[in-house]
């Protein structure tokens, strides 16, 4: 893919060539069935415990609390479904953001259907949520607060360390969907004060299909699904052992030089943004640039609208998106800009989100903002 | 492999039940998709469009391969996601019309589990009985229908011991009866034993790629058109919004590889298999206090299970696996509990006897020469184990 320059980490990540390698092995030489009492099964299984012991040790959490899912979208769900389920009888109050990730948000949605209350959070200009209005949320009934660690379409990181020293004394589990943030921020769950954590693979240079769900000791969940004794009876299924070792990988990789990725990361944004400054481009960014997740940016050019800059930037071998990769093929207004905004704003139909990855250089972003320039100037003629 | 013991390549792998070897060329598939169509199918950019058209393309193959439509096609995460999204998308559904569903007494744990949740929302669970042959008769299921059944769920080919069940009856009776759905586990018929999904009016139907040489993690089940049910969890509304969650394109890709090969087997290897099949079960029944469990008839080719009285299943297993032949106890999902095969009980068999169940399953990949191996093996196996307890 000659002069490609992949802008869009955030909908997902480019395969390192070593996940591919490690799983291929896998695929090749372990492909038994990890409940299987034979070599076979012991070799596969084998796999599945190095990769959870891995995985674990990089979010400080024990062995036995990484449950792997298929995806981020089912960690998110089996978080929100089986907390509620679980601990209904204490209470029927979800307190979650009007930002979160649509896993999430629909999670929650269908709970309201079933009898929840579901409180979801106003978000100021900048995307972040106020304490003082969580605090005023929180009720004696609440059984679960669920709120996004960094979100994918702005990057605003939230203060979640804050609001688990608010629940310490409170019976509510506190479950933050880290889908965008691991691989480059510092996650702890032991320091962060999380009982439930989300991530996806194939945000980090993993395979698709494939995530995982940190669940604190003691804390009940209600499965989603029912089958074998596999993932501690709290995911039933076939383990997909390649994948597994797959992500196990891509883990390690992630935690290499992580700093300095950050720091690269952050440097590419600061170089967008000055490139396009020097083209003399109206544009805002939304958002803050400090506080937020180093790997994604989103900007508002004035006179220009969604569609056309995403086409356009593509037939220049630019890809990037107008926020969530998720909704699938239309281009809906972004809740997340509408919650910062309002429905009537501009912005809300003139941003797009750069998102940077391993491989991007200097140069990529230089000659993007260009093309942006170019595009920008056509478009607002 | 150090010392004695064989190296992978030399033990005969008789456990294709429990999982498949996944093909080179799913493999590579595998391997060419992930690096060069990485990008997220719901992108509108180039390489999220091309991710999008090899998900499109994966998905019209496994219709052209199942003889249905590619708008009845969704990708799960394998067998047990397809079952508990059948049976409990259909539930949900349609708990307002009706809570009673009816199902065998030899599913898959996929399937007997996830009617225990149900069971709490107020469901009602009729479970139908086997006969010594471990099948099911329509009769008996069309006498347990209710005003309020919603879904009769039946497997195809039972994992344990083989059996087909009369999927083709079944389906010919409920098509009398529009307001119930009717779900097939397809999972070990798949590229062994034909069904025509809409022949047999079967509304759901799960499988699963790694038990035919797909990758694990991958699975479909397909959802007749009209059919309408709930998801199992709900996000970014991919696969027409049954089954959210960023799509495995590598993984679908891989599936359709897999099952073309495995159909293309189907048509040139399929008597070898029950050849292979027929001459265990031949060479077994020679053996002194040897109980087969497999029927005679109406049996899936490539599952041969049976007791030597005396022996502990595991023990059987593990004096086999050291002479480099790898066969199972039960079904792989409830080995580990040392739990006795529920099928086997099922068919009324003593539990004595069904403590003693081994299962060997085949793939196209074996030959008779394994087979020829595998015999010699259980018979030094027997004399050594009978001697030991002597
Ligand atoms: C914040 C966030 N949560 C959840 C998800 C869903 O993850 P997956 O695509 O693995 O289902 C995504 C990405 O799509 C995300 O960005
Ligand atoms: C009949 C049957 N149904 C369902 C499954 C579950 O499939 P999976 O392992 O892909 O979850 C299996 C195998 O484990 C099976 O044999």
């Amino acid at each position: 893919m000659l002069n490609h320059i992949y802008l869009d980490h955030a909908a997902t990540a480019p395969v390192h060539a070593d996940v591919i390698e490690t799983m291929a092995v896998v695929m090749k030489e372990q492909f038994g069935n990890p409940s299987s009492i034979h070599s076979f099964g012991r070799s596969a299984r084998s796999i599945v415990d190095e990769s959870r012991s891995k995985i674990a040790k990089s979010i400080g959490a024990r062995t036995e609390e990484i449950i792997f899912t298929s995806g981020g979208t089912e960690s998110d769900n089996l978080a929100i479904l089986g907390v509620a389920k679980s601990y209904q009888k204490n209470g029927n109050h979800i307190i979650t953001t009007m930002i979160e990730h649509h896993a999430v948000l629909h999670a929650c949605k269908s709970l309201e259907k079933e009898g929840f209350e579901v409180t979801y959070l106003p978000v100021d200009e900048y995307g972040q949520i106020s304490v003082e209005d969580f605090k005023k949320a929180l009720r004696d009934e609440t059984i679960l607060v669920t709120i996004m660690f960094g979100n994918n379409e702005v990057g605003a990181v939230q203060p979640i360390k804050e609001i688990a020293r608010l629940l310490e004394d409170h019976q509510a589990k506190f479950h933050t969907d880290a889908v965008q943030a691991f691989g480059l921020m510092d996650l702890n769950v032991t320091e962060l004060g999380v009982d439930l954590l989300s991530v996806s693979a194939h945000k980090i240079n993993g395979p698709k299909g494939i995530g995982f769900l940190y669940v604190k000791q003691n804390t009940a969940l209600t499965p989603l699904s029912f089958g074998g004794e596999q993932e501690r009876k709290r995911r039933a299924g076939t383990e997909n052992v390649a994948s597994i070792a797959g992500f196990a990988k891509a883990v390690e990789i992630a935690s290499i030089d992580r700093a300095e990725k950050v720091e690269q990361f952050t440097e590419l944004k600061k170089l967008l943004i000055k490139s396009l400054q020097s083209r003399d481009i109206t544009f805002s960014v939304n958002g803050l640039l400090e506080n937020s997740l180093p790997h994604v940016l989103n900007l508002s050019f004035p006179g220009t609208d969604v569609e056309s800059m995403l086409v356009n930037l593509d037939m220049e071998g630019v890809a990037v998106s107008s926020g969530s990769a998720c909704t699938a093929g239309s281009i809906d207004p972004s809740h997340v800009l509408v919650a910062m905004f309002g429905q009537e704003s501009e912005r809300v139909r003139n941003s797009i989100r750069f998102s940077f990855g391993l491989y991007n250089t200097k140069g990529q972003v230089e000659r993007s903002a260009e093309v942006t320039a170019k595009i920008v100037n056509r478009l607002t003629r | 492999m150090i010392g004695k013991k064989k190296g992978f390549s030399d033990m005969i792998y008789f456990d294709n039940s429990a999982t498949t070897k996944p093909y080179p060329e799913v493999v590579d598939s595998f391997v060419k998709v992930s690096n060069d169509f990485f990008g997220n199918p719901s992108s509108i950019h180039r390489l999220g469009v091309e991710a999008e058209s090899l998900l499109a393309q994966a998905r019209k193959q496994m219709s052209e391969l199942l003889q249905v439509n590619p708008s009845e096609v969704y990708f799960t995460s394998g067998g047990t996601e397809s079952n508990n999204l059948a049976i409990k998308g259909t539930a949900l559904m349609y708990r307002n019309r009706g809570k009673h569903i009816i199902t065998s007494a030899v599913e898959h744990a996929s399937v007997r589990e996830a009617y225990q949740q149900l069971k709490e929302l107020g469901f009602r669970i009729t479970v139908i009985p086997v006969d010594a042959e471990g099948r099911v008769s329509v009769t008996e299921i069309e006498d347990a229908i209710c005003h309020d059944t919603i879904l009769v769920s039946i497997m195809h080919v039972n994992n344990e011991v083989g059996t087909i069940q009369p999927i083709e009856e079944i389906g010919n009776m409920i098509k009398g009866y529009s307001k119930i759905l009717f779900h097939v586990d397809f999972v070990q018929g798949i590229g062994k034993v034909a069904l025509n999904i809409q022949k047999h009016h079967i509304d759901l139907c799960s499988i699963s790629a790694h038990k035919f040489h797909g990758l694990k993690g991958t699975g479909v089940l397909v959802v007749r058109e009209g059919v309408q049910i709930s998801p199992l969890f709900s996000g970014g509304n991919q696969e027409w919004k049954l089954r959210s969650g960023t799509e495995n394109v590598a993984g679908a890709v891989s599936m359709a590889k897999a099952l073309r090969l495995t159909l293309q087997r189907y048509e040139t290897k399929l008597r070898q298999i029950s050849e292979i099949q027929g001459y265990l079960l031949k060479e077994l029944k020679l053996l002194e206090d040897v109980v087969i469990h497999t029927p005679n008839s109406g049996r899936a080719p490539h599952i041969i299970n049976f007791s030597v009285k005396g022996f502990r299943g595991e023990v059987f297993v593990h004096a086999l696996e050291e002479k480099g032949l790898i066969v199972s106890t039960t079904s792989a999902c409830s080995s580990k509990k040392k739990a006795v095969s529920h099928t086997i009980l099922a068919m009324n068999v003593s539990k004595d006897v069904a403590e003693s169940a081994i299962r060997l399953s085949l793939s196209y990949e074996n030959t008779l020469e394994e087979a020829n191996k595998a015999i010699s093996i259980i018979k030094t196996t027997v004399t050594e184990l009978r001697e030991v307890m002597h």
